[in-house]
């Protein structure tokens, strides 16, 4: 078989598309989103996610979240192989609707936050930690 | 089996009845994500705890929901109300079907 250059070219091109792997990982959160909210649309409101702006070790993140008035937080980090973190459920003797954990980050990514409030409707946050060791054993 | 998993939990001793109070738990597990490589470049296969749950006297105060994304040692603080004198049981569920219990008093005035 005879490539011509125009071809190989091509060829080159869509191999670096389907390395750009980032994608995927993308269209797995946006189905853990829908999965969470059910297609609902989210706005934003009283909800909170304390992260580091800079995280030396992306094995052991700090993060915390609250919305007062959630029934549950969906965390998700949109950089990781896997985006789904967690989800914290709030049952009736929590005393405010906040948790803080450590969670493990890939890379350099957006953490992203979104609460299922009491009367049904979403809000959501998001955070930018800069990671400086990935966190997944590479 | 997940090896030497010990659940440490801190909760006051004492509150007094409708209070607040902060709630801080640490699980030693080694939360394996399923996307590390041995040295011959196989794949580590995930080994986690996937569900945390507290309740106290048999009333729900949190429940967890974890993915692999959960750090080494998964380490949670939260705040929960004491209406009573009671017990905080907190329990932990491993993928491979192993169950971790423990539970602590309190003292409401």
């Amino acid at each position: 078989m005879k490539l011509t250059r125009r071809e190989t070219l091509a060829l080159g091109l869509a191999a670096t598309t389907v390395t750009v792997l980032p994608f995927r990982a993308v269209a797995a959160a946006e189905d853990q989103i829908a999965a969470f909210t059910g297609g609902a649309d989210i706005g934003s409101g009283d909800i909170t996610l304390t992260a580091p702006e800079i995280a030396e070790n992306g094995n052991t993140v700090p993060i915390g979240v609250e919305a007062p008035g959630a029934v549950s937080i969906m965390v998700l980090a949109m950089g990781n192989p896997n985006p789904d973190v967690g989800t914290f459920n709030f049952g009736p003797l929590a005393g405010s609707q906040s948790a803080s954990t450590r969670i493990r980050l890939a890379g350099t990514q957006d953490v992203l936050a979104i609460a299922k409030m009491g009367d049904g409707s979403f809000i959501q946050t998001s955070s930018t930690v800069k990671v400086t060791i990935g966190g997944c054993g590479g | 089996m997940a090896s030497g998993v010990k659940p440490r939990v801190k909760v006051p001793k004492t509150a007094s009845a409708g209070e607040t109070i902060t709630i801080k738990t640490l699980i030693s597990h080694p939360m394996e994500s399923g996307q590390r490589k041995d040295k011959e470049g196989n794949l580590i296969p995930r080994s986690i705890i996937n569900r945390f749950v507290v309740e106290f006297n048999g009333e729900n105060v949190i429940d967890v929901t974890m993915e692999p994304a959960i750090s080494t040692n998964p380490y949670f603080e939260f705040e929960a109300v004491v209406p009573e004198s009671g017990e905080f049981v907190f329990t932990w569920y491993d993928d491979d079907g192993d169950v971790y219990t423990t539970s602590k008093n309190i003292e409401a005035s």
